[in-house]
């Protein structure tokens, strides 16, 4: 992607969003005409379940500063633990991702129920800021074990990812 | 043309059956829902130069028969094989392009919708972001139906029986209804008598007709109606499948006494050890006595008494002559009873599990638990009621009868402590109380309102009619209920302190009863059968319609139904005019015998199959199968339900879902970033 220097930054968000809560969520701020940042772009998925970790890759490749899956409520899942697989997923895609030099803000998942058009128009806002702050995604080219930090941060982590 | 692949799937390359992709883009305005903030002439202009876009328009509005007549043209023409509206949710109008899309000759699954209206031109502020971020949209659905493959329909059966869970007025109206168009209808009632809260009252605004006269005909009928299997004391447990083919777990909790044999004589509650009710009785909300084994009330339906094993002294001690069971000629005790369960499939599930009244008690401020003479609203119906333990008269905790009634408006309601809904029906049953209590003690009566809403066919006319009959209306929030009297004819009584706001002074009132106008709120287990049935509730807990307006009896599942207030809040000729179009809704889904279910199912692409069996596990209903001398895994269509968990975990890209592929999906993410 070409940097347009006569505009300011402005963040670029995928969000994966099921169909039955989130997706609704946002239906319902639409409704509602709740303004929020232009920047997230949704893709409509039945399921968060569905996310395979290969998508938020895809999206960061293709030049997405940020990426957002949102699904049903724990227990509220309409195929019933779709989201818990989700969770899983993602508390080790985001390991990945540290590792890539991806920050924690980049990728966020959220439980948005059909009621909720408000959290929509709040993740999304709050997102798009912490983002802009954040500035454009710049992948780490340098290989890891050239950094200074103790690369075991990760082993830590691993017991939090079962549940 | 695609091969099945013998695992009930299609083979997983996206072979296009219909040439190479040539695709329409059509921009809707939407009146200026869309146009108003996005600039559909440059989205169209934008569209014509994405790849493989053939045609690219831009209409008023895409739903009418001149906008899908456009799409259809096109196709019929050969001008497109393909094709994206961009306009509103997909939630609001996919059925109706899909449904162009196969009128000019394609498979309906060769469409893709971008959201403009919901996710765009509502919610963005700046025009020119609007417009940018609708070409965003509008490129991730080009790019993916250009990967859309040659689906069919699927169809499935509908059974032809319904379930209606809930026996108020709602439940009674529906179930009605469709016996009479020949549906056999369960109805499942968890209390122990069909009737709800509408039973309970003693007579109905504004017509001022007996609640019990107009409703027990329709109870009895339910019971007697050859149609209608009649479940009380039971409730769903578990709801297994999908429209048309729902399998429903259904718990009978014991009675103790077997249904088909009691008589309703009563024998039984004379002959009991207790000479005396002496536990509250729940049916007069607690204000009256009953013994352990008791009717709820005369035209309870069925009639079949209940032994209430809290109190029965065997169940407690296990001593205990048990002159109920010498009492009963019919021999219809049964104290072994247990819980039982009973399965059924069912085509349609129409929920009518209506609502609670806001608990008093949580406004500390209105004194009621505290002060005897306060009492609810529906404690007053039961005091109306001729049924009731008063025999219909009005009297104080002492007997004596009131002077002075002071009637709260709005409690609980319209109230950012508490509930900030207005539940609609308080004003005219305080009305209504107003007129009965007047009538029927002489008493003046203080209303307290905050507004008085009467919009409906003949309220107006009745708040007039109450007006007239020189009822007091004082128009302000109250502040509280005291017995602290501040001068001598306060003594005694109670005092409601209140805000005339049409004075713009600070009144004391006393007076000598005190009725709250308790509000409408959701069921406290709504969650719980929420989860059952796989629906969704507001914020507030009421369940949610699939469209305010145009499907306000539908649920985002296919195949539930909603009728009554566990939609929100209603009085009873909206309860039953919307219980009549659930059951019409529901009867045209079992009648026509069929429904067109999702395309989206998951399938097994068996030459990337590595036989790890990720997905086996992972699917929540048991859909995988495994085919060990193979080592393939295999998707059963029939029972997969297209959520894709186990496409998101395929270690080797070998399970696919049709219309959510991985290639589809990757391309879509690519048009979302790819040009603006």
């Amino acid at each position: 992607m070409s940097e347009d220097t006569s505009r300011p930054f402005e963040p670029k968000i995928v969000a994966f969003f099921c169909n039955w809560c989130t997706y609704t969520a946002a239906d319902l701020a639409g409704i509602s005409r709740m303004q929020y940042a232009p920047n997230v772009r949704a893709i409509r998925l039945m399921c968060s379940g569905r996310v395979d970790p290969q998508f938020v890759l895809a999206a960061f490749h293709d030049g997405a500063d940020g990426v957002l899956i949102g699904g049903c409520h724990p227990g509220d899942c309409h195929y019933q633990e779709g989201n818990h697989n989700a969770r899983r997923r993602f508390e080790l895609l985001r390991l990945m991702l540290r590792d890539m030099g991806i920050e924690d803000e980049r990728v966020r998942l959220e439980w948005i129920s059909a009621a909720e058009g408000d959290k929509v128009q709040r993740v999304c806002n709050e997102m798009t800021e912490q983002i802009r702050a954040l500035g454009p995604l710049r992948l780490v080219t340098v290989p890891r074990w050239h950094a200074e930090e103790a690369p075991a941060e990760h082993v830590e982590l691993v017991g939090q990812v079962t549940s | 043309m695609l091969e099945p692949d013998g695992n009930g799937g299609l083979t997983s390359q996206p072979i296009s059956t219909n040439g190479s992709p040539k695709i329409g883009v059509y921009v809707c305005h939407c009146g200026l829902n869309i146009a108003g903030k996005v600039d559909v002439k440059a989205v169209v202009e934008f569209a014509s130069t994405l790849p493989n876009v053939a045609v690219a328009r831009d209409y008023k509005f895409m739903c009418s028969d001149p906008g899908q007549e456009l799409i259809e043209k096109d196709l019929r023409e050969g001008l497109i094989n393909r094709v994206v509206v961009a306009s509103c949710s997909p939630l609001m109008h996919e059925a109706t392009f899909r449904r162009a899309t196969a009128v000019g000759g394609q498979s309906p699954f060769y469409f893709q919708m971008a959201s403009i209206r919901e996710q765009v031109s509502w919610v963005v502020a700046d025009g020119e972001d609007a417009t940018d971020k609708a070409k965003a949209l509008v490129a991730g659905a080009v790019r993916r139906v250009a990967l859309h493959e040659y689906l069919e329909p699927r169809r499935a059966d509908v059974h032809a029986d319904v379930m209606i869970v809930g026996g108020g007025i709602a439940g009674i109206h529906a179930a009605l209804t469709m016996a009479e168009a020949g549906k056999h209808v369960f109805l499942v009632e968890r209390e122990s008598t069909i009737g709800g809260h509408m039973a309970k009252f003693d007579k109905t605004f504004p017509t001022l007709d007996c609640a019990a006269c107009i409703l027990t005909p329709k109870m009895s009928q339910v019971r007697s109606h050859p149609n209608i299997t009649l479940w009380t004391y039971s409730d769903v447990v578990g709801v297994e499948g999908y429209t048309g083919d729902f399998t429903v777990r259904v718990r009978h909790r014991p009675r103790y006494v077997k249904e088909e044999l009691c008589t309703g004589c009563l024998e039984c509650i004379e002959k009991c050890i207790h000479k005396q009710g002496k536990f509250a009785d729940e049916w007069n909300e607690g204000l009256s006595k009953r013994k352990p084994i008791y009717i709820p009330f005369p035209q309870a339906t069925p009639a079949v008494v209940d032994v209430d094993p809290e109190a029965c002294i065997w169940f407690k001690t296990g001593k205990c002559p048990r002159t109920c069971i010498e009492a009963c000629e019919r021999d219809a005790f049964d104290f072994e009873q247990t819980e039982t369960f009973d399965e059924v499939k069912v085509g349609a599930i129409v929920l009518a599990t209506g609502f609670k009244a806001f608990d008093a008690a949580r406004m500390p401020e209105y004194g009621y638990g505290l002060y005897p003479n306060v009492y609810t609203s529906l404690e007053i119906e039961r005091l109306l009621n001729a049924a009731g333990p008063t025999g219909g008269e009005v009297v104080l905790r002492d007997g004596s009868h009131p002077k002075v009634v002071g009637i709260i408006h709005c409690v609980g309601s319209r109230d950012a402590k508490h509930n900030l809904w207005c539940s609609k029906v308080c004003c005219m049953y305080s009305l209504k109380l107003a007129h009965m209590v007047k009538e029927r003690t002489g008493a003046e009566v203080y209303n307290f309102y905050i507004d008085m809403r009467t919009p409906g066919k003949g309220y107006e006319e009745f708040y007039d009619k109450i007006l007239k009959e020189g009822v007091h209306m004082v128009r302000g929030r109250v502040a509280g209920v005291t017995d602290e009297a501040a001068s001598p004819e306060e003594e005694g009584r109670l005092v409601i302190r209140a805000e005339d706001t049409l004075i713009g002074s600070v009144r004391r009132i006393p007076v000598d009863l005190v009725i709250l106008a308790v509000g409408i709120e959701p069921q406290p287990d709504a969650q719980d059968v929420r989860r059952t049935f796989n629906i969704s509730t507001g914020v507030e807990g009421f369940f949610t319609e699939r469209h305010p307006k145009l499907a306000p009896v539908s649920t985002f599942t296919d195949g539930v139904f909603l009728a009554g207030a566990c939609q929100g809040p209603k009085d009873i000729p909206e309860t039953v005019a919307q219980a009549g179009a659930a059951a019409a809704e529901a009867l045209a889904m079992v009648d026509r015998g069929f429904v067109m279910l999702e395309a989206n199912t998951a399938f097994i692409d068996e030459a990337a199959c590595s036989g790890c069996k990720t997905c086996v596990g992972l699917c929540p209903f048991s859909a995988i199968g495994f085919d060990e001398e193979r080592q393939k895994a295999a998707v059963n269509e029939v029972v997969c339900k297209g959520c894709g968990v186990c496409v998101g975990a395929c270690p080797s890209g070998a399970a696919q879902q049709h219309l959510f592929t991985d290639a589809q999906i990757f391309a879509e993410i690519e048009g979302v970033l790819a040009y603006v």
